[in-house]
């Protein structure tokens, strides 16, 4: 069993001293010990991507994380690519590290190596160039000569790294142990033997302990090298996902009829988030604002919860009991979550709003199911975060259109009732009132997107 | 009046050529050295601050025992440790360091916990534990205004009779509006590393847009003269205002600790610290009533314009003057009474941000044009037209400088142009009468912005050029680099001079041991003071220069020119500049020359509030498209057509990038950025995960931007170039403008968040 953290970092590897608190951010340790300043900090919180780095997959992937939210201890195994480790041919800039400084995309630059390293990743996986960005604040160019930059970057096909096999290991640091086991029977008997040990899936919300809050945790338990909880099976019917599988390897397995949930996942955090943050931790957090909860309610999921005792299964909705609270016992894990695809006849709507668009918490999130028949909502699944203490159904709302036909007086009624099945808080995201009214909007948005599947129904799909 | 040289000529070589920032290659490969990333000293000690929890109290004296009871903590400086005096007032004489007695907001510093460690001293700051008497506080701008609790006095413009005007105008609207505040939320949040020296000696390295003001305020704070304290800048990771005075007391809190330990000290605020302690962009609220006749014709306008100054003066007179002074925009209005309330809050005092008054001044008339033109059934854009300054209206403001009509109405024309207006407004009328959700709008501005520093004797800049005998060149001056492009334009103009490439020009960081006396970078002056500044400079060198070139060779000294790298004279004598550099040593000739400018022709009279503040007006014009769910309040902008008049631009490449950065900055300010305050009077929204600014995606798809073409600046400014580092932030009204039009409302406060926009919608 390993007891040094372990990865490689730009291609060579790293094995850091017995002693070194596993719970240093990446960040500290870089900027720090490491002596590579070209990563900088700007928030500490994940959001601003100043520290954005990059981890590199066995099957050339290319992941980037934020350096900021990351535990040395989470790097065990990974590999790890920074600013520095960006060279061209022959030791000089990189072309996308050139091409970003040509295209004037770079002012103060504080940001700029932020970006370098977002669009290193971008040039290989490609796909929209606001979702690659929407992790990267700029405060000083207005972005236009970077989007310009990104469309003219190529993949510069270097191979993908050897890593290194990680299999069980434990850190210990003065007072701190962080163990990273690599089975779940292993997982499970230390879940059994520390129960209040931090259980620590992609680190997005729990990092901010060490990132934001400088504490040191005491006891932590990693669970992204153990097997189980990373696989996805599917079917016909819904997918298996493994709870500790992050967002961005569970896209692609959202298609068909799952294709809304995977646009809304699209809007969670950032490609920063979305490299590590998981299913599991959304689950495990149990925010009334996070972004998967209402449509696993809306799809009626259920989660396959386990421990030492041994396993049992629970319906998201039973799991979740109140603000930031649920049913998971202490020894417990979860180990997955079943998500039933929409039947034929059904339609799946997920809905956030926020401030800005990309990158930020919802004030209001919905999701909707529909079956329609003849005609007539024949079901309805209605689920709202952002206005309670926790996501939940909206019973009085889905009463209001069950059987009605399907026309505009049926989603003003459900609209009408919203308002006794909520009780939404004011706060900096938004007033009671307006979550209210907006989300009495979403149903009647619902009702154009049947009537008009023809017509664009968001600013953003104009 | 002032003699000023004579502008250079202008095919000068690397002048208006679009080179790039001078670090940009060094920004992306991560090498370019911010101020965290210098090696750090031996013996470094890591500072940070304690704040207060609450907005208004009495303070007791705080006990040092929980932070001193923790490892790695040196010391805990509070408001009795400091040597000097406890005031870091970069005007007026009212802000300590360190609260004593009383405390005036939340966020505001208490004490400096000194560790060894950043996180030993940050634990410690975070052990102790204030006491405080709450006192009410005032958190509105509407009781301080009930309680009339100022800043400074109430300043007012005033032209004809307002009130006389008003009684006889055909029709009379009322209206009141506010505008939010902004966090700068420069990517480098605020940091200084102070090392001590000899007898007495401190040098400050700081991230600041004002060296200076370093210089001056740690000494103050130390008790020792300004010559033993120097302060040193190379690059900023943004600054935008928010490093202008607010840059001084970080510096001064790192001094404090360095003198007091002996050793050197970092502090570096976290997000969450820099933005509860540091100022923002003021908020204002608006009372106007105006009167107009039936062409739209605004005949009469008696306005309020209430800043929100926060707890002391720091810099808000200058912004309540640009203010006021930019409350008609481009147009004219005869009868006018313009007031300006700097209101006493018990909130963060507001401080300078990117167009420093002058974007919340333009939302008045912006506001008075969009109602008036409601009243009317008229475009908005009709109304402001038939009131734009100059042509059959009055050329002057109220204030008795004059506006340029043909210029206002020439960015306008092209702007409209460029975004085919009226085919545009076709095409939304079609869409709106077809969608039954969505709203599409169209919004203008026309902006015109004063340039100088409202306080007179800022105007003025020293540099200091060195020539050494291989005929390399260094470049010092009083202006600093935050990524606005002004390292390259200003050596741009001094390899103009010496007819060099630029690359010959070696660039160093800001000093006080270099150009002393220097005023802050900001208020867009730039390139404008210190561009001159190092013609000054250059000039002398290349004059005695010359005078070598010319006894050689035996020409008079006016044959002798300088291009290229070469020293030519006639066709036939040449020599490279670094032969002649070793020929004036040699004949002992001096090769080093400080330069200094000031601004030539401007004048105020504050107890009239008349005169000619401004050098020049910089003008420009938006024309942009947003669409609006009716459903939520989400909202987007779609298009937007800049025009921006840069003069004869130095750089047309870091001129585009200030336009386009401006404009997305003012579009977060107008629609996204909001700083929520909760009944306490604390900020909540403090760090990136509450606090929205654009990201890429609200970037309009459709960004065109262009520098007004063939509109050489018209006072006699660098190479008759225009500033351009604030004018463009105004541009991003027409989003406001647009947003309204396309909901049609009367009233929009910003920023227009989805909440506003759709509570507007539902009337509420
Ligand atoms: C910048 C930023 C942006 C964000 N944006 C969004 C957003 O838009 N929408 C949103 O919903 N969230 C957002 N988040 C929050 C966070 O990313 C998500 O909640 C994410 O799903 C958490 O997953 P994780 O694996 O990182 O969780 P972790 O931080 O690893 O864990 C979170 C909690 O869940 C528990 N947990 C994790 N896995 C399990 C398991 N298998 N069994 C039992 N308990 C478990 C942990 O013990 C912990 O209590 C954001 C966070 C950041 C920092
Ligand atoms: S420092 Fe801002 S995201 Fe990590
Ligand atoms: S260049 Fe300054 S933040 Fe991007």
């Amino acid at each position: 069993m390993s007891d040094r953290i372990g990865f490689l970092l730009n291609g060579a590897p790293v094995s850091l001293p017995a002693g070194t608190s596993p719970t240093m951010t990446l960040l500290d340790w870089l900027r720090g010990p490491a002596g590579l300043t070209g990563t900088k900090e700007g928030c500490a919180e994940g959001d601003c991507g100043a520290c954005t780095v990059v981890l590199e997959a066995a099957d050339g992937g290319r992941a980037p994380i934020n350096a900021c939210l990351a535990m040395l201890g989470q790097m065990h195994g990974r590999a790890i690519r920074t600013v520095e480790g960006l060279r061209g041919e022959e030791g000089g800039p990189h072309p996308v590290q050139r091409r970003l400084a040509e295209a004037d995309a770079t002012q103060c630059g504080f940001c700029t190596p932020g970006i370098v390293m977002a669009a290193w990743a971008q040039a290989r996986e490609g796909g929209d160039p606001h979702e690659a960005l929407a992790g990267n604040l700029c405060r000083c160019t207005g972005y236009r000569p970077i989007l310009d930059a990104l469309a003219a970057m190529q993949d510069d096909r270097a191979p993908p790294p050897v890593l290194p096999v990680a299999g069980t290991a434990c850190f210990t640091a003065e007072g701190q142990v962080f163990h990273h086991p690599a089975s779940l029977a292993e997982l499970l008997r230390l879940r059994a033997a520390h129960p209040a040990a931090l259980l620590l899936a992609g680190g997005t919300d729990l990092g901010l302990l060490a990132s934001e809050h400088r504490q040191r945790p005491a006891a932590v338990i990693a669970l992204d090298a153990v097997p189980e909880l990373q696989a996805c099976t599917g079917d016909a019917a819904g997918l298996s996902i493994g709870a500790a599988l992050p967002y961005g390897r569970l896209l692609p397995w959202l298609d068909g009829g799952l294709a809304p949930f995977a646009a809304l996942l699209r809007r969670l955090g950032s490609r920063q988030i979305r490299s590590l943050g998981t299913l599991g931790g959304n689950l495990g957090t149990a925010s009334p604002i996070g972004d998967a909860l209402p449509v696993l309610l809306a799809l009626g999921a259920g989660l396959r919860i386990a421990s030492a005792r041994g396993e049992r299964a629970c319906a998201v909705e039973e799991f979740l009991t109140g603000y930031r609270r649920t049913t998971l016992a202490p020894d417990e894990v979860i180990l997955a979550i079943r998500l039933p695809r929409p039947a034929a006849g059904e339609i799946l709507v997920c809905e956030k709003l926020s401030k800005r668009h990309d990158q930020d918490i919802a004030a209001v999130s919905g999701a909707f199911l529909l079956r329609v028949e003849a005609g007539r909502v024949a079901a309805a699944r209605l689920a709202f975060g952002g206005m309670g203490p926790m996501a939940a159904r909206a019973r009085a709302a889905e009463a209001a259109l069950t059987g009605a036909p399907l026309a505009r007086p049926a989603f003003e009624a459900a609209a009408a009732a919203l308002a006794q099945d909520v009780a939404p808080l004011s706060d900096w995201r938004g007033s009671a009132a307006y979550r209210l009214a907006a989300a009495q909007g979403l149903l009647r948005r619902l009702h154009w997107r049947i009537a008009r599947p023809d017509l664009p129904l968001e600013v953003h799909a104009l | 009046m002032t003699a000023h040289p004579a502008p250079p000529q202008a095919a000068a070589r690397g002048m208006g050529a679009a080179l790039r920032q001078d670090s940009a290659l060094k920004h992306a490969t991560g090498e370019a050295r911010f101020l965290d990333d210098l090696p750090e000293p031996p013996g470094l000690l890591h500072a940070a601050l304690a704040l207060s929890p609450v907005a208004h109290g009495r303070l007791a004296p705080l006990d040092p025992a929980p932070a001193l009871a923790l490892p790695g903590i040196v010391a805990v400086l509070r408001p009795g440790d400091i040597p000097g005096r406890n005031d870091i007032a970069s005007a007026g004489s009212n802000e300590p360091l360190l609260a004593e007695g009383m405390v005036e907001h939340a966020g505001q510093p208490l004490a400096i916990v000194v560790g060894m460690t950043r996180d030993a001293a940050l634990a410690g700051a975070a052990a102790l534990r204030p006491e405080i008497a709450p006192l009410p506080a005032i958190l509105s701008l509407e009781e301080a205004i009930a309680r009339e609790a100022w800043v400074m006095p109430p300043q007012e413009i005033r032209r004809g009779d307002a009130a006389a005007a008003l009684a006889a105008a055909p029709h009379r609207l009322a209206g009141e509006f506010r505008a939010g505040g902004q966090e700068h939320f420069y990517l480098e949040g605020q940091i200084a590393l102070a090392l001590p020296g000899e007898d007495g000696e401190m040098t400050i390295h700081s991230s600041t847009q004002h060296p200076t003001e370093v210089q001056h305020i740690a000494a103050r704070v130390l008790g020792c003269p300004f010559s033993r304290v120097t302060a040193v800048t190379r690059r900023m990771g943004g600054g935008f205002g928010g490093k202008e005075s607010n840059a001084s007391w970080v510096a001064a809190a790192a001094a404090l600790a360095a003198r007091h330990t002996g050793r050197p000290v970092k502090l570096r605020l976290s997000r969450k610290a820099d933005m509860a302690a540091t100022g923002k962009r003021h908020p204002f609220l608006y009372r106007w009533q105006a009167g107009f006749d039936g062409t739209g014709r605004i005949l009469a306008l008696d306005a309020t314009l209430a800043a929100d100054a926060g707890h002391s003066l720091d810099l808000t007179a200058g912004v309540v003057f640009r203010a006021i002074t930019h409350a008609l925009g481009c147009c004219d209005v005869p009868d006018v009474a313009l007031r300006a309330l700097a209101c006493r809050t018990n909130t963060v005092s507001h401080t300078a941000f990117r167009g420093f008054g002058g974007p919340q001044g333009a939302l008045l008339i912006e506001d008075v044009v969009h109602r008036v033109a409601g009243a009317l059934g008229q475009p908005p854009e009709a109304v402001r037209a038939r009131n734009f300054a100059g042509g059959e209206n009055g050329a002057e403001t109220p204030y008795g400088q004059a506006l340029e009509g043909a210029l206002i109405r020439r960015v306008w024309a092209e702007a409209q142009r460029d975004a085919d207006w009226s085919a545009r407004r076709r095409e939304i009328a079609a869409f709106n009468a077809a969608h039954p959700t969505l709203r599409r709008g169209l919004g203008s501005m026309v902006l015109a912005f004063g340039i100088s520093f409202g306080q007179m004797h800022m105007n003025q800049a020293g540099a200091l050029v060195h020539v050494y005998t291989d005929g390399s060149i260094r470049l010092n001056h009083g202006g600093t680099e935050m990524g606005q492009g002004l390292f390259i334009k200003v050596a741009q103009v001094v390899a103009s001079v010496f007819g060099v490439d630029v690359d010959r020009i070696a660039l160093s960081a800001t000093s006080t041991a270099e150009v002393p006396n220097t005023s802050p970078t900001a208020a867009s002056t730039g390139s404008d003071l210190n561009g001159w500044a190092a013609h000054a400079a250059a000039s002398a060198i290349r004059g005695r220069m010359a005078a070598v070139a010319a006894a050689e060779w035996g020409v008079p000294a006016e044959e002798i020119a300088f291009a290229e790298g070469q020293v030519t004279a006639g066709g036939n004598r040449a020599m490279e500049f670094g032969e002649l550099a070793r020929l004036a040593y040699m004949q002992r000739v001096s090769l080093s020359a400080t330069g200094f400018y000031r601004t030539p022709d401007i004048h105020w009279d504050r107890a009239a509030m008349r005169g000619e503040p401004f050098f020049y007006f910089s003008y420009g014009a938006a024309a942009v498209e947003v669409a609006v769910d009716l459903l939520t309040g989400e909202h987007r902008c779609l298009a937007a057509h800049l025009v921006q008049d840069c003069g004869r631009s130095l750089n047309p490449a870091v001129d585009l990038g200030q336009v386009e950065g401006a404009f997305v900055q003012g579009l977060g300010w107008l629609t996204c950025e909001e700083l929520w305050w909760d009944a306490e009077g604390r900020l909540r929204t403090l760090g990136p995960s509450t606090y929205k600014i654009p990201g890429s995606r609200d970037v309009p798809p459709v960004l065109r931007v262009r520098l007004l073409e063939g509109a050489p600046a018209r006072s006699e400014t660098i190479f008759r170039s225009k500033a351009v580092g604030e004018p463009p932030l105004l541009l991003a009204t027409a989003v406001w403008n647009a947003l309204k039009d396309a909901i049609g409302t009367d009233r929009l406060d910003a920023p227009a968040t989805p909440e506003r926009v759709l509570m507007a919608i539902r009337g509420g």
